[in-house]
């Protein structure tokens, strides 16, 4: 497939692996903020194939792992209301609830839908005036456009039966927490190509002037991978800190400015709570108050009290980098993908059900 | 879940009465649906990135070449600047 099959070209991979093993003299770790980017490092077995003085660690970058467990709970809660069709994306579904998940809802009579796209979530409630469709709206900023336009879709449409329980979470803000853990021993960042994509670049200068880090914004497939990688390394080894962009071929410096505009249309942002990390000012984006009508938060009132996490699940450590999943005592014998224990394990994107799949790599 | 692949822009169409603006896009062998509302200025052969049901951004066709001439470049880059290291006049 172009612009995919030649970025996995194993010529070009080894001569970037020649090129990091020449360039880097002293050990450095550097986090992959996103989750796909860890997906992608991990099946293609790249954390081996590095020199072991680079050490990547896994960031909070899955919007699935993130989400807390009380909203989980809530949209299993709306799941079981009469007349209400619960619609998210696959991985969202399985994710563990304090009580279950949404597909264990499911299997218990509750109308719940995998999805591909909110989009069809609001085919699917003009197809059903009758019904209540509430689409579980998780996601990074590069999810944030298809949410905020099945809003307005939905409001041109005139549907008064589509809501959206919104879950959005902001990456600067998530770098600015793992900075500020002292603990944490990021010396470098790989920004995540498709959220830049959206947003543009323009954020980061102040992140990399202000904890004095590179940042490469990097894209997935491994030769994107190893070139944000040399470019980080070539910084660090010359003592720079500069915001660099490794995805030019998707991301502008300016961002998508008709994205821009449809989510300012629909979304302002608010403090969030990260499951595993805790509330992280001015981390996420909620429905705005004039377009309450499409906020499943404030549309329908949900009684749920609020449960603790799982006391063994480390997942706020395995998030900031401080701990690998392997690290876990639960990791592989409690805690599986079958049944996870936390949400890292859950979406194939997290950290955890990552080195689970490709354990054989990431010894 | 922030998965994003670049497809290649088949045929445009209006749904909803010319509401939105969407296009057949093929992945290696497989078609499905986006909206171009976050690129309007797509035409049919562009390469868009399509994230759940959203083509969020045109490939750079340009840009989109420098993963594979970058080595080259800091090759003949580390040999310029070690050629000008030996050129250099030594200080008496
Ligand atoms: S292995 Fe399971 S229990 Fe351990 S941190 Fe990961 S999700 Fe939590």
């Amino acid at each position: 497939m172009k612009f995919l099959s030649e970025y996995r070209n194993p010529e070009l991979v080894e001569q970037y692996l020649n090129e990091i093993k020449k360039t880097v003299t002293r050990p450095w770790t550097i986090m992959e903020v996103c989750g796909g980017q860890t997906h992608s490092l991990v099946k293609n077995g790249l954390l081996n194939l590095l020199p072991k003085e680079v050490q990547m660690v896994h960031g909070p970058g899955c919007p699935v792992c993130v989400t807390p467990i009380n909203l989980i709970d809530k949209a299993v809660y709306l799941a079981e209301e009469k007349g209400v069709i619960l619609c998210s994306f696959g991985d969202m579904i399985r994710v563990p609830g304090s009580k279950r998940s949404l597909l264990e809802s499911k299997a218990r009579g509750a109308d719940v839908r995998i999805l591909y796209s909110p989009l069809e979530a609001v085919k699917l409630a003009q197809q059903n005036p009758d019904k209540e469709v509430v689409f579980f709206a998780v996601g990074f900023e590069t999810t944030a456009p298809a949410n905020a336009l099945s809003v307005v879709q939905a409001k041109r449409l005139g549907l008064t039966n589509y809501s959206i329980l919104a879950s959005h979470v902001l990456v600067p803000p998530a770098i600015e927490a793992v900075m500020n853990d002292k603990t944490a021993p990021i010396q470098a960042f790989l920004a995540a190509g498709h959220v830049c994509a959206i947003m543009g670049i323009g954020q980061y200068y102040q992140l990399v002037d202000e904890y004095d880090i590179p940042i490469v914004v990097t894209g997935f497939e491994p030769l994107d991978l190893l070139q944000g990688i040399l470019m980080t390394v070539k910084q660090l080894e010359a003592g720079k800190a500069n915001l660099e962009n490794q995805y030019s071929r998707i991301v502008k410096p300016e961002g998508n400015p008709e994205a821009i505009k449809v989510i300012e249309e629909v979304f302002e942002v608010t403090d969030r709570e990260w499951r595993g990390i805790g509330t992280i000012p001015m981390s996420g984006w909620e429905v705005k108050s004039e377009l309450s009508a499409f906020d499943a938060n404030k549309k329908f009132s949900v009684d749920i009290v609020k449960v603790p996490e799982c006391a063994d699940c480390i997942a706020g450590l395995v998030l900031k980098g401080i701990k690998k999943p392997f690290e876990c005592s639960q990791f592989g014998k409690n805690c599986t993908p079958e049944k996870p224990l936390g949400a890292p394990m859950v979406s194939s994107e997290g950290a955890c059900a990552a080195y689970f799949h490709y354990a054989e790599y990431a010894a | 879940m922030c998965l994003a692949i670049p497809g290649k822009i088949q045929s445009i169409d209006y749904q909803y009465d010319g509401l939105v603006k969407v296009a057949k896009v093929l992945f290696g062998g497989i078609v499905k649906e986006a909206s171009l509302d976050m690129v309007p200025h797509a035409v049919v052969g562009d390469y868009v990135l399509v994230h759940v049901g959203v083509a969020l951004t045109v490939v750079d066709e340009e840009e989109a070449q420098k993963t594979f001439s970058y080595l080259s470049e800091i090759g003949e880059l580390d040999e310029l600047v070690e050629s000008c290291q030996i050129d250099a006049p030594t200080p008496n």
